[in-house]
């Protein structure tokens, strides 16, 4: 048996002292879907796992109005599909974090650690990079905020300072005619990791869509913003043109590797039906709000 | 190397052990309390052979370290029969011969009671998608989606 300390610290200071004086082997315990996996194969060695789940602050759900929530990051999947208003408000965001494993793996596992774990393929990541989520990063130099596509610096890597932890995540709100989708491409129908992940958030006024965000997951070293697919939407009626315009700028915005899952052609082919797809979805949510 | 002193509750009864602080719930479960329905089969909670409910979550306890179960409420197999009377579910699994082996079959049975908490009228595919975390490699599945409807649909008339 190795010498790992376990802690369970009861505030954000604490917890970020703990990694701080851990010097590089601390690591944070959420929900240990993929953390303990990593060391049971020893891919991850901890000096210190510290579980922030005694903080109120990490496993708290708050709903800040006009569709706007703070979500503690380190809220378990099951507890937010559950959550019957904030799937209401945010149906993509909720789709995108309860497909990440099972009913046993969604019992712990959470968004943040979703995103601290940093795979390209993340579920949760196109979802919140479509909905232009807000981070809350907690570290010895106080709070900062920053947008979640700012979080990943390539596979498995954050810009997380050392004794940083990111605490939640804030959805905004959304004027009446919005809504959002995910979709991800996998090989089978259930517990697989995304070939492809694309998604889609909204506005329609008017007939015309006045705001769009497009997040793209798997095809890249990070999660992505395309903007030029939100562009192609913004100020259109919808039309397949103008879909089909937004296909071609995730398509265009692909750097994929080739691997069991995907070839580079493939991946990039199935971005653009993924947008045409999920924007289909999210139109007609939109639509009913 | 200190152990830690973990108070928590099994199946109904306050219960004491001391663990490694890496150790997994599933090795304090099997290893230090002599619980060993519930079974490793992978050790990355892909197979849900180890699945038990952690206050009432369910939840693949290889993927839960031992010093969580601090002041939690923790279901078992071992939790499911009465004495001598079998749960509904694991007497359907018998008649129904829902199992060969028997290595998933506490897996499938403490998923399949959160399940049925859950959702006690599910489809077919409400059944099959939640036990999607659940591995059997002999029967097929069928006999154990088939036993699960059969209980639900029991255990509705029951409460009527």
């Amino acid at each position: 048996m190795n010498d790992v300390r376990y802690s369970a610290p009861s505030t954000l200071d604490e917890a970020s002292k703990a990694m701080l004086a851990a010097n590089g082997t601390g690591w944070i315990l959420a929900g240990g879907t993929d953390l303990l996996v990593q060391m049971r194969s020893g891919m991850r060695k901890p000096g210190v796992i510290v579980d922030i789940k005694k903080i109120d602050e990490m496993m708290t759900v708050q709903d800040l109005g006009g569709g706007s929530y703070r979500i503690g990051a380190a809220v378990s999947g099951a507890v937010l599909g559950e959550h019957k208003a904030l799937k209401k408000a945010w149906p993509g965001v909720i789709e995108a974090i309860n497909l990440i494993g099972s009913k046993q793996v969604q019992g712990r596992a959470s968004a943040g650690g979703n995103l601290c774990n940093a795979s390209p393929a993340a579920d949760s990541g196109p979802a919140l990079v479509a909905a232009g989520a807000i981070l809350a990063i907690h570290g010895p130099n106080g709070r900062r905020e920053i947008p979640v596509e700012k979080l990943h610096s390539g596979p498995g890597r954050t810009t997380l300072a050392p004794g940083e932890i990111l605490v939640s995540f804030t959805l905004p709100a959304r004027p009446k005619g919005s809504s959002d989708a995910y979709l991800r491409l996998i090989p089978r129908t259930e517990m697989d990791i995304a070939v492809v992940g694309v998604g889609v958030n909204l506005t329609i006024s008017g007939g015309k869509c006045t705001a769009a965000r497009v997040g793209l997951g798997a095809v890249a070293p990070t999660v992505l913003l395309v903007e030029d697919a939100g562009k192609a939407l913004v100020g259109s009626s919808l039309d397949d043109a103008a879909i089909e315009k937004a296909a071609a700028a995730c398509r265009a915005a692909c750097k994929p590797i080739n691997d069991k899952r995907g070839t580079i052609e493939y991946r990039t082919k199935i971005a653009g039906v993924l947008l045409k797809r999920s924007t289909a979805i999210a139109i007609e949510r939109a639509k009913g709000n | 190397m200190s152990k830690m002193h973990i108070t928590t509750t099994i199946n109904g009864e306050p219960t004491e052990f001391l663990c490694d602080p890496s150790q997994s719930l599933l090795d304090v479960l099997r290893d230090n309390l002599g619980l060993t329905g519930s079974k490793e089969g992978c050790g990355s909670g892909d197979c849900g052979a180890c699945s038990i409910t952690l206050d009432d979550r369910l939840v693949c306890s290889c993927l839960v370290l031992a010093p969580e179960a601090e002041g939690k409420k923790i279901e078992t197999v071992e939790g499911l029969a009465q004495g001598e009377h079998l749960h509904p579910l694991q007497k359907k699994f018998v008649e129904f011969a829902a199992l060969q082996c028997g290595i998933c079959t506490p897996g499938f049975l403490v998923a399949s009671k959160a399940l049925l908490a859950k959702n006690p009228n599910p489809t077919e595919t409400e059944v099959r998608f939640g036990l999607a975390g659940n591995l059997c490699r002999c029967t097929g599945y069928d006999k154990i989606i088939r036993a699960v409807m059969e209980v639900a649909a029991e255990m509705r008339g029951a409460a009527r």
